[in-house]
């Protein structure tokens, strides 16, 4: 077949907006049958809310579920959920008063019975839970009463309140004991806004309002009568879907498409910054050999070399800005008020030549996505001198290669899994894991401080001190934040939110 | 005949057995599956357990002989992203494939064919070179393009047919078309070049020195004869079919094999990729033997050459 390995959105876009300028206005018929009509671009392997790792699986999982808490998506305060009191006992020992009157959408009162059993059960690794990192810190839980329990945590998390307010979500005891994770997957109970009726694995999903779902969540009630969820993977197809009335709301616009959309008003377009970031690292610890980058006046040449806020403008737009630190601004410990380095690629000249690289070297640069971003960077750095050897893989193959200590240089990216705590960022690269290219003790010892203390102001020092080193050292260069497209029926009011999960539950028809 | 036959037989076994081997290794290079199932946020210590479980770090020819040791006796394995067998994953998307092959082929044989025939009838005419640009054009179109093009006409434009899903008959019309028209120019030029061939032999001369009706000289003499390479390319082109209904399939959003292929690489889920491939080319290598075996009955010279 003729797949050509051009770049299809340059190849598209003539033709898009061909379609896009003598499109009739399409009817819509989500409104008037009270459907909203969306779609997902891949496949989720399961409905289990523990058993998938892509991020449709959270959007599904906020709908169906409920968790103890609930962050706030504008001020990211954590508010009462199923649990509606929540007190320290001390560092590893949480205590959890639980809401009255909570069903489950087959009829199964809720109670401490069933946080009991969801705690201890997703904890226990034999259960093969795939995302461990979101369950790995619980020990287990106990009965206090009938509607309250006890936390154990492993070790101190401050983390804890953010991960029971997202990912760790209840599950009725009764019907998991029987359903477990396969039945769990194709025939999902929770306590959410939103109740699944029909599940085509892969293919195609539909969502009914919960028309008993409990008064003063803090999600509110939900609105729309109906949602059903399509895979398609193609975003030219979903735009064509748009268009034509097949769908109500996409998302993951290309940019170039949501421009042209936006220009004829059919449809609102609302762009919303998502918690990924991207960044080079460098091989400072020199784990790939004796390499340049272990002098540090490189690093901060390559710092100054970058043209980030070019890039963010001719390239990103929407509402990504340039990041100044090793995490996502809304973090908690995320301070953007460390090292800045500004674009100068004249002081970068300097820079190298005062490290002995007046003519440059030769450097492996490595990247797994947009690649136009890539290329613009490696323009920036051929400027200072620095020749670069391109090379494009797929997530998993550069991964473990930098895992191995293969790779001195790349253009990596990371969502933080929509954690807002700077632990699922800078902690997961400074602690001298595999993925770590700086290996500094130091960095380590105080994000390890940050990690594990629950008294925010420590805590905040600590990852304060720690993103301080690392851009005082240039072991990163935070890159820029990344955005989202959404377009979606001018008769719906949708408002995304930063975290990257879009909120059905809140939605309406105007 | 029998001879022959098997010879043709041992021959695709062998080709079964080299496809398998290589699929294998290729997908083993490209990256690790370990990786790919822990999912980004792993740490190096999930990704080894999962590695240990699942076997990933015994050497690839161990892992290859195991697979295949499994995969004789009709187990394929466990999808590692889907936790599900892959046979049972197949057999439920394999129709919908084998749908759209069946629908592309048989637009393609109806198009090309009489075009074919008239090509060849007055070649150098306007039909002729026609009939030219019509396989250049198809032959040279990504697919996917094309299949946008008739997106935003016949679906954004005018509203006649649907985009995606495979719900209705009418989901696979956009689908066949791009599809088949893909098979379109080969079959067309052989016809062409068949008749031209078969039009020029002294035995349609004297078909028409009998006066036989033009109508009975090109149907009954001709066509017949020119016809026979035709059905044996469009066996194998009904394989290209199926691996080219990996494109399409994502365009339109059908939820078949092809689709299931696409994802599973983007996956590194490497027991269901490996699957794929190996019924794709299991019923390329079938379709191809039996075209070798047509081949050999219509016309004798074939099996003793």
């Amino acid at each position: 077949m003729n797949i050509k390995l051009l770049p299809r959105g340059v190849v598209l876009s003539g033709l898009i907006a061909a379609g896009l300028l003598a499109a009739p206005g399409a009817a819509f018929a989500g409104k008037a049958d009270d459907t909203l009509n969306l779609a997902f671009d891949r496949e989720l392997e399961s409905l289990d809310n523990y058993f998938n790792t892509a991020r449709e699986g959270i959007i599904v999982s906020r709908l169906v579920w409920d968790g103890l808490l609930y962050r706030n998506p504008e001020t990211f305060a954590y508010e009462p959920n199923l649990a509606t009191a929540w007190e320290y006992v001390d560092d590893t020992t949480l205590d959890l008063t639980l809401r009255e009157g909570v069903t489950f959408h087959n009829g199964e009162p809720f109670d401490a019975d069933d946080v009991v059993y969801t705690l201890n059960w997703v904890a226990d690794p034999e259960n093969g839970v795939k995302t461990q990192r979101n369950v790995s810190w619980i020990e287990g839980a106990e009965k206090l009463g009938d509607f309250k329990v006890r936390l154990k945590m492993k070790a101190p998390f401050p983390a804890a309140l953010e991960y029971l307010s997202g990912p760790v979500v209840m599950y009725p005891n009764e019907y998991y004991a029987e359903a477990g994770p396969e039945g769990m997957g194709v025939k999902p109970v929770g306590t959410g806004p939103y109740k699944v009726t029909e599940v085509e694995p892969g293919r195609r999903f539909v969502f009914e309002l919960n028309e008993n779902y409990y008064d003063g969540s803090p999600k509110g009630k939900p609105s729309i009568g109906k949602l059903v969820v399509r895979t398609i993977q193609d975003s030219n197809t979903r735009l064509a879907e748009l268009l034509s009335g097949g769908l109500d709301w996409i998302w993951r616009v290309p940019v170039d498409q949501a421009e042209r959309l936006a220009s004829r008003d059919q449809f609102s377009l609302v762009n919303a910054a998502s918690m990924r970031i991207g960044y080079i690292y460098m091989d400072a610890a020199g784990r790939t050999g004796e390499n340049p980058f272990q002098n540090k006046l490189v690093r901060q040449a390559v710092a100054h070399a970058i043209n980030r806020q070019g890039i963010v403008d001719a390239l990103l737009k929407g509402e990504s800005e340039v990041v100044h630190s090793a995490c996502f601004p809304t973090q908690v410990g995320c301070t953007q008020d460390v090292t800045k380095y500004e674009y100068n690629p004249e002081k970068a000249k300097e820079l190298m030549a005062e490290a002995g690289y007046a003519d440059g070297f030769t450097m492996k640069f490595s990247a797994y996505r947009e690649r136009p971003f890539a290329e613009a960077m490696i323009s920036n750095l051929n400027a200072i001198g620095i020749t670069t050897e391109f090379e494009y893989l797929k997530y998993a193959a550069l991964r473990d290669k930098i895992r191995a200590g293969e790779v001195p240089m790349g253009f990596m990216t990371w969502g933080s899994y929509s954690i807002n705590d700077v632990s699922a960022i800078t902690s997961n690269f400074f602690k001298l894991s595999s993925d770590d290219y700086a290996q500094d003790e130091e960095v380590r010892d105080l994000l390890e401080k940050g990690d594990t203390n629950i008294d925010t102001s420590v805590r905040e020092a600590a990852y304060s001190a720690a993103l301080s080193k690392i851009a005082d050292e240039a072991y990163w260069l935070p890159l820029f934040s990344y955005n989202i497209w959404y377009a979606f029926t001018k008769d719906l009011e949708f408002t995304p939110t930063q975290d990257e999960i879009p909120r059905f539950f809140t939605a309406k028809w105007k | 005949m029998l001879i022959y036959s098997m010879k043709r037989l041992g021959l695709a076994v062998l080709v079964s057995l080299a496809v398998s081997f290589i699929s294998f290794s290729l997908l083993y290079l490209s990256g690790d599956p370990a990786t790919a199932m822990a999912g980004e946020t792993a740490s190096s210590e999930d990704i080894e357990a999962i590695r240990t479980l699942y076997g990933f770090d015994r050497p690839i020819m161990v892992q290859y002989a195991d697979w295949l040791a499994r995969a004789v006796t009709g187990d394929l394995g466990r999808s590692l992203y889907f936790n599900a067998p892959v046979t049972e994953m197949i057999a439920e998307r394999l129709p919908t494939t084998m749908m759209l092959g069946v629908c592309a082929i048989l637009f393609a044989i109806i198009l090309a064919v009489p075009l074919g025939v008239i090509a060849a009838m007055r070649p150098n005419s306007v039909v002729d070179r026609f009939a030219l640009l019509l396989s250049v054009i198809g032959q040279a179109m990504p697919s996917f393009w094309f299949a946008l093009v008739l997106i935003v006409i016949l679906n954004v434009n005018l509203g006649w047919l649907p985009t995606s899903g495979s719900d209705t008959w009418a989901h696979f019309v956009m689908p066949t078309i791009v599809l088949g028209y893909y098979a379109t120019p080969a079959i067309m030029r052989l016809t062409r070049a068949g008749m031209l061939d078969v039009l020029s032999a002294d035995y349609i001369r004297t078909a028409r020195a009998k006066g036989l009706s033009p109508g009975s000289v090109l149907f009954k003499h001709a066509l017949r004869n020119a016809i026979i390479p035709v059905v044996s390319l469009a066996a194998v082109q009904f394989g290209f079919m199926l691996g080219g209904s990996i494109v399409v399939e994502t365009v339109f959003a059908l939820h078949g094999a092809g689709l299931l292929a696409w994802e599973s690489i983007s996956r590194n889920d490497l027991p269901t990729v490996q699957a794929v491939i190996l019924v794709f080319s299991m019923i390329y290598i079938v379709l191809t033997f039996l075209s070798d075996l047509l081949n050999a009955w219509l016309d004798p010279r074939v099996r003793v050459g």
